[in-house]
């Protein structure tokens, strides 16, 4: 049971962004970068099931765009448990899902593996999410929005996740990309002394963006970047804690809300 | 190529998504705009529960399937791709709910069509048509151009109108015969939501947490704040990812929808699909630590602070 989890590096949702000087990006300077939450939980999802099959092994392929710090984040995997580690160098900043699916559709047209878990959806894309043009490259069944995953021979029985609430199982034939939501756990916290030792032992595998053919659906183009014009912004309530906490409770009592 | 199609959706087999009709009024302001017909296209073992409010519409293109009669993203892809050879758009719609991410990068890849998703707007601007896709958690939105107004637009649910696209009436009816199959997905069985210990639909208060409570071991800190303003505790999508509170206390476009008097969002940033399951409620106080979170765009009353501050405070405070 060889897994493959993609990991793509998408801004830390803690960072201000700004549009870049040409108005088609965001500016990509001085900002951090952190890996896919949703790509957490894939590679989650995945050490899981490692752990509840002797023959399971994970890799994890990192796009590198040159902007975040893809050796740390590949890591931090191995100081998880992932088994093998590479990463695809000279892929372009903040690669939208038609180019993230076509590099690992030609990566991937090398390996042997019965599923594919990717995040359910990335910050960045615009043109889609990865599981469903991966597994179409791939001509791969695909199923996203999953919660849980558990295999069973050639067949993944999963549970998707609908609105409201509302769940459905699912039984998917392997090989097949499943679009990860969340884990059944949440993603196992490492020291940095376990990543440290993880970076001595572990290899990273380089592989060139160039080297992996692939057609790019053509992509539309960026025409313009802002940020969100703002409605009305809240009346905002400055002070200590204390303060701020007896003036919402006065808001609160002003609006019969009797606390 | 002409036309915009609307691919709607349905969980159950009573009536469409709501989505399928905030599609529909994307469509038809569209399809005014490009002098275009609009169609609605409805997918299933038997559609005809599907049609009686697709009045905006100025035609329905059904495809009928044993193969539809569940959720299926290779029969869906299948029968979107299908209408895509047989009629070729100019544009199609779908969506970013669990259907429409399965349905709309698919068949994107596999017609070579360009997609632009997350759209929340749209502009028609000298036969091209602009989409504006919000992206980065709500915190930037992106125009992307299609050339010549052609390609697939999937909208994010709750940016358009659904009573506006929604209207008595049941236009010509088409049926498209498509070749589709499971393709190796075998739907299985629907799961309706566990009632649980609470009802926050029903609660007058909330205080809803999010990613900044940080930790587990931190729930508790917000659970005895809610007894004290005599509120439910509810919470953002990553902390019921990971299992710090039960599914049933989420907010927001994969949980419940809420109108509160009080919605109190402590360490909620205000993520579109968040802010879609709560902008309903009266009173809306927020807490961050972020002076830019999206969220106090929809707060009345905005902190700029550290929560772990601010909760004990308004729990000393409260019954005062």
């Amino acid at each position: 049971m060889d897994i493959v989890v993609p990991v793509r590096l998408v801004p830390d949702p803690v960072e201000e962004l700004d549009p870049g000087p040409d108005g088609t990006d965001i500016d990509r300077d001085w900002i951090e970068f952190v890996s896919n939450e949703f790509a957490d939980h894939a590679l989650e999802e995945a050490l899981l099931i490692g752990e509840e099959r002797e023959d399971a092994s994970v890799t994890v392929v990192a796009l590198d765009d040159g902007l975040g710090d893809v050796e740390e984040v590949l890591h931090r995997a191995a100081a998880k448990g992932a088994d093998r580690l590479v990463s695809i160098t000279g892929v372009s900043p903040g690669a939208p899902a038609s180019e993230a699916a076509a590099l690992l559709a030609g990566f991937l047209a090398e390996e042997d593996f019965d599923a594919v878990f990717t995040g359910v959806q990335s910050a960045e894309d615009r043109d889609g999410q990865l599981a469903g043009r991966l597994a179409s490259a791939l001509d791969l069944p695909h199923l996203t929005v999953i919660t849980s995953v558990a295999v069973d021979g050639d067949t993944a029985a999963v549970e998707k996740e609908f609105g409201g609430g509302v769940t459905a199982d699912y039984a998917v034939e392997l090989p097949a990309v499943l679009g990860i939501q969340a884990a059944r756990e949440p993603p196992r916290y490492v020291t940095i002394r376990q990543i440290r030792n993880a970076m001595r032992d572990a290899d990273i595998e380089a592989v060139d963006a160039e080297d992996l053919g692939g057609s790019v659906t053509p992509a539309t183009s960026v025409v313009g970047l802002q940020e969100p014009e703002t409605g009305e912004r809240a009346e905002m309530i400055d002070g200590s804690a204390e303060e701020a906490a007896g003036e919402v409770i006065e808001v609160l009592e002003d609006h019969g809300i009797r606390v | 190529m002409s036309g915009i199609y609307a691919v709607t959706e349905h969980q159950s087999d009573e009536a469409l998504d709501d989505i399928s009709y905030e599609m529909l009024d994307a469509g038809r302001r569209l399809a005014d705009d490009l002098g275009e017909e609009l169609v609605a296209v409805v997918l299933g073992a038997d559609v005809e529960a599907f049609t009686g409010e697709l009045g905006v519409a100025d035609r329905v293109l059904a495809v009928e399937d044993d193969a539809l009669a569940q959720f299926n993203p290779m029969a869906y892809a299948d029968a979107v791709e299908g209408i895509l050879a047989a009629k070729e758009p100019r544009l199609t719609l779908s969506s970013v709910t669990s259907i429409g991410m399965d349905v709309a990068p698919a068949v994107a890849d596999a017609t070579g069509t360009p997609l632009v998703s997350y759209v929340a707007d749209v502009a028609v601007e000298d036969g091209d048509v602009v989409a504006t896709s919000q992206l980065y958690g709500g915190k930037m939105n992106v125009d992307s151009a299609l050339e010549g107004g052609a390609g697939i637009l999937a909208v994010a649910a709750g940016a358009f109108d659904a009573d506006a696209g929604r209207a008595e009436g049941t236009p010509d009816r088409e049926d498209l015969a498509v070749d589709v199959g499971p393709d190796g997905v075998a739907f299985q069985q629907l799961n309706e939501p566990e009632a649980g210990d609470v009802d926050i639909t029903r609660a007058d208060r909330l205080l809803a947490v999010g990613r900044g409570i940080d930790e587990e071991d931190n729930i508790p800190l917000a659970e005895e704040t809610a007894d004290a303003l005599d509120a439910a505790l509810a919470s953002s999508r990553p902390i019921t990812d990971n299992g710090w509170l039960p599914k049933n206390r989420q907010v927001g476009k994969s949980g419940k929808t809420v109108d509160p008097d009080l919605y109190l969002a402590a360490g909620i940033s205000g993520a579109p699909e968040h802010v879609e399951g709560m902008t309903d409620s009266e009173l809306i106080v927020a807490i961050n630590t972020d002076e830019e979170a999206p969220i106090f765009d929809y707060a009345d009353y905005g902190i700029v602070g550290d929560l772990f501050d601010l909760l004990p405070a308004l729990e000393e405070q409260a019954g005062g």
